[in-house]
Parts: structure tokens; C-alpha cells; sequence
């Protein structure tokens, strides 16, 4: 199996999470697209230097890792694979803002470090907040919820269409990839000209089958909207679950904890 | 309705890049006839059968099912009639589980919700599938996502059962239970294939398409004896009906 197909079947594994029986999968979906929601909103709304206000947000994934029965490492390693993006963003902030804010001791900390430690912090919670949704949710359920709550419709629908088409799509690359590859000889097999004609070919088998798939939807009397049969019904827990954690986090927000805990002990101790 | 009749009329189709797909095909199948359309790759089979659900609007001549004829008025009714299975599952199976992609035909029809729970786990286990509602389409095996799309269409409870090669990419164990479970249905049926042993089995009645025209329409015992129009359609006999290279082998 190439790099990439094992790659890709880790998707499935996402798929296998969700179905498992824990209270937090038991949720609704909703209830958890929301407050996954409120989260990141919370999160992001921090200041830019924000380290320490953030830190207790941790407590979020945490628990809903420990309670939804989810691999830590499994969620790390997914989070680790996107976190080129963020480092990204935040690694031209030392260069750019080099007022020093913090001293410790001799060494002096820029406020540029400091607000590329916090893009990091916040990436972490955002991503990890938004696969533990996915893992304890499934993917379906959240595009389902997503459409309940008044999102678009057809934002819903399309995401439920690439999810269910991503699984064929790959699949057809696979074979073309497979086809080259066995013909080349452990070389490049023509490079880049070949590979052009190989993407080429898969948009135009993926419109052929767009095609195909449309023509199904008609004759089973297709007219424009999709219609769900879900007979989902909040309960006092999803309820309860929502309006907890908002106003945990809207706590959180308003009072730094850490700091507060800071001159407690100290405090104390004089 | 008690007439679940089928009647073409001199259609023509000629594609958009001037390929004359139909020539002139006419024929008429009767209320609860199992009827097998073969012929060569490229005789006009599938366009044929896009013509029997109007997603295809004739060049010239007609097409009626029922007492209507297959135009834009109509075509609600006409899909509701007649249930198409396509030759590629995945095409067909495009919902996110089992349960949502049987129930979306129902769903279409505006019916309630316990109509359609009845109507769904109904069609699944005329197929023997309802252990696989929950499950996702594209992780099943090549016969279980066969039952499932027949499922997606008996939900609908149509007149008419159009198949487009239903027995391809089967193991002969599968092909064998489906071909028992289609000679269960009571629809008309019309299937469109390559596997003649199959149509032996199931259909009484052969047309031969050919170069988009009928070159034969018969009874099918008759059909498959005349082994030099089969030849000429691009044919073989059905594998049964050829000698058997064991017994027959030359001493």
C-alpha cells in the first residue's frame, strides 16, 4: 500500500469513532455543534498576546476526550498534520513585532513570540475541538446538524456529497495511480506530462459520474431539495450540556483563571 | 392502476454529437411481462432505457407508459412508475447510509414519516438487507450494495422495474440468489443485458437491438435457437444451451 492510501483509509477510522456508545456521542449533534461553535468563537475572540487566559480552555478537549473514549494520540497526530498551516501564519510575528514584553530573568521574550505561542495555543484548541466533534459526532450527523441549526442547505448538502464521493473519487485515483505506477518501473513514469493526464481523466470520470449520480436522483423523483428523515429531539441533557459549557467558557473568557489562582497563592503567601 | 403497459413508437434518438443512437424502435410490453432487451456494446440499450424514464426526449416518435405519454407534464407520474436500478451501484447508492438512500425515493413523494419507515424497512427486507440500514454505502460488498440499490427502488413502490445489467461484478452464488429474487416480483420487467443465461431464467420474452433497430422480438427459447441472428447481433447461445465441452469432448 502506498503512503497514500494508508493515509486516506484513516478516514474511515474517524467514521468507526463515531459510532461508539459513550454519553458524549449520545449527545445530539446539534448540541455539540454548538457549543464546538461557541467555542472557537470564544477562543479566537482572545487578545493577541492571550497566553495564560487560555490555558484553562484545555479543560474542554479534555474531558470530552476522556468521556467520548477518543485516542489522544490518534487526535494529536491529526493536529500535528495541519499545524504547518498555523505555524505558518504565526511564524513572520517574531520578526515583525519585537517589543520585548516579558523578562525572565535575563533572557527577554517579544511580544511577536509571544503572539505566535498564542496563534499555536489557539490552533490547537480550535482543530482538536473541531476533530473531537467529528470523532464523537460523525461526519454526516455534524452536516446534518449544520443544516437543522439554519445553516445553508446547500453548504449541508455539499459537504455530505464530497464526504460520500470523496471515498469512490479516491478510490479511481487509486487505480490510475496504481495503473501508472506499475508501468513505470519504480522511475517517474513520464512525470509531470503523465500526471497531467492523469488528473485530466479523473475530472472528467468525476464529471461523468456526477453526471450518473444525477440521473439516479431524478428517476427517484428528485426536485432540487433533499429531504432528511431524522427524528432527532433535544433533550434536558443536550440542553444542559450546551448552556454548561457556554457558560464555562464565557467565564473563562471574562476571568483570567490562572492569574486569579496567581495572587491567590500569593496572596497566601506573604 | 391495473395497466402497467409500455409502448414505444418508431423512437429516434440521435445524440447531441450526431450519433444515431435509435433508429426507429418499436415495441409494446403488457402489464406483468418480463421482457430482456440484448444486443451488442453500443446497440442503444442504455439510451433506450433513459428514453423509458424521460431523462432522454426522443428526436422523433414516442414513448407512453401507462395510459400517458413520457413528456414534461408527466414525467413525475412516469418516474414513479418505473423504478430504474442502474449497472454501477455506486451511482445510485449516493445517500450517507443505507436507511437514508431507501428512504430517499419516498421521501420525494411527500410521504410522512412512518410511511416511509414502513415503506423502507419493507424494501429492505424483500432484499435481505435490513441488518445494513445503518451502514454506509460505499463500505459494502458488490452484492449487498446491489440488493440495497433494488431496495432504493422497491421503496418506491413502482409498476415497472427497469434494470440496466443486474447481474454484473456478481459472484455466481450472488448472480444465483438474485436471479431468485427477481423471479419473485410480480413487476413488469425490462432488463437490459449481456448475461443470456440470466434471461433464460427470467425472461419469456427477448428483444434484440442491433445497431440501434429490433432485429428480433420473440420468445426467447425461440430467439436463442437461431444461432445465425445471434451471430449477426454481435450474440452467442446462452452457455446452457451450448454443448458441453465435457460430455462432448472427441474420443
Amino acid at each position: 500500500m502506498t503512503k497514500i492510501e494508508s493515509t486516506f483509509f484513516d478516514i474511515g477510522y474517524m467514521d468507526r469513532l463515531s459510532t461508539q456508545e459513550t454519553p458524549i456521542h449520545r449527545l445530539d449533534p446539534r448540541a455539540k455543534l454548538l457549543t464546538t461553535l461557541i467555542f472557537i468563537v470564544v477562543v479566537v475572540s482572545f487578545d493577541k498576546h492571550e497566553i495564560s487566559g487560555l490555558v484553562p480552555f484545555f479543560v474542554y478537549p479534555v474531558v470530552m476526550i476522556a468521556l467520548g473514549n477518543l485516542p489522544l494520540v490518534y487526535l494529536l497526530k491529526k493536529i500535528l498534520l495541519v499545524a504547518p498551516f498555523a505555524f505558518l501564519i504565526g511564524i513572520f510575528n517574531p520578526l515583525l513585532d519585537r517589543e520585548l514584553l516579558i523578562h525572565l530573568g535575563p533572557v527577554g521574550i517579544s511580544g511577536g513570540w509571544i503572539s505566535f505561542a498564542s496563534i499555536m495555543i489557539r490552533f490547537t484548541l480550535t482543530v482538536g475541538a473541531t476533530l473531537i466533534l467529528i470523532a464523537s459526532t460523525g461526519f454526516n450527523a455534524v452536516c446534518m446538524a449544520l443544516e437543522k441549526i439554519g445553516g445553508p442547505r446547500v453548504f449541508a448538502i455539499q459537504l455530505l456529497f464530497l464526504y460520500r464521493y470523496l471515498f469512490v473519487l479516491v478510490d479511481e485515483a487509486f487505480r490510475l495511480v496504481r495503473a501508472r505506477s506499475l508501468r513505470s518501473f519504480g522511475g517517474r513514469g513520464m512525470g509531470i506530462k503523465a500526471f497531467g493526464s492523469l488528473v485530466g481523466h479523473l475530472l472528467l470520470r468525476t464529471l461523468d459520474r456526477a453526471q450518473r449520480i444525477h440521473l439516479a436522483m431524478l428517476s427517484r423523483g428528485f426536485d432540487g431539495k433533499i429531504r432528511l428523515m431524522r427524528p432527532s429531539k433535544m433533550q434536558i441533557a443536550d440542553i444542559c450540556f450546551i448552556l454548561g459549557w457556554s457558560t464555562l467558557f464565557v467565564l473563562m473568557r471574562l476571568y483570567n483563571i490562572p492569574q486569579f489562582i496567581g495572587k491567590l497563592v500569593a496572596g497566601l503567601v506573604q | 392502476m391495473s395497466h402497467h403497459i409500455i409502448e414505444v413508437n418508431n423512437l429516434q434518438y440521435t445524440y447531441p454529437d450526431g450519433t444515431r443512437a435509435l433508429r426507429g424502435v418499436s415495441f409494446r410490453i403488457v402489464h406483468g411481462a418480463s421482457v430482456a432487451i440484448v444486443g451488442a456494446n453500443g446497440a442503444g440499450k442504455s439510451t433506450l432505457l433513459l428514453h423509458l424514464n424521460g431523462y432522454l426526449n426522443p428526436t422523433d416518435g414516442s414513448v407512453r407508459i401507462g395510459d400517458l405519454p413520457v413528456t414534461k407534464k408527466t414525467l413525475k407520474y412516469v418516474r414513479r412508475t418505473v423504478g430504474m436500478v442502474f449497472q454501477d451501484p455506486d451511482d445510485q447508492l449516493f445517500m450517507p447510509t443505507v436507511y437514508d438512500d431507501v428512504a430517499f425515493g419516498p421521501l420525494n413523494l411527500g410521504l410522512g414519516p412512518e410511511d416511509v419507515d414502513t415503506r423502507v424497512m419493507n424494501a429492505l427486507s424483500i432484499v435481505a438487507a435490513s441488518h445494513l440500514k445503518n451502514r454506509p454505502p460505499y463500505k459494502l460488498s458488490g452484492g449487498e450494495k446491489r440488493s440495497v440499490s433494488i431496495a432504493s427502488v422497491l421503496s418506491m413502490s413502482p409498476d415497472i422495474l427497469v434494470m440496466d445489467e443486474p447481474t454484473s461484478d456478481l459472484d455466481p452464488k450472488t448472480r444465483r440468489e438474485l436471479i431468485e429474487l427477481l423471479k419473485t416480483f410480480e413487476h413488469t420487467k425490462i432488463i437490459a443485458t449481456h448475461d443470456l443465461d440470466m434471461v433464460l431464467d427470467l425472461c419469456e420474452r427477448t428483444i434484440i437491438l442491433h445497431k440501434g433497430q429490433i432485429t428480433a422480438d420473440g420468445p426467447t427459447v425461440e430467439i436463442f435457437q437461431n444461432e445465425a441472428l445471434l451471430a449477426e447481433s454481435r450474440l452467442e447461445q446462452p452457455l446452457r444451451m451450448q454443448s458441453c465441452p465435457v460430455c462432448c469432448r472427441s474420443t
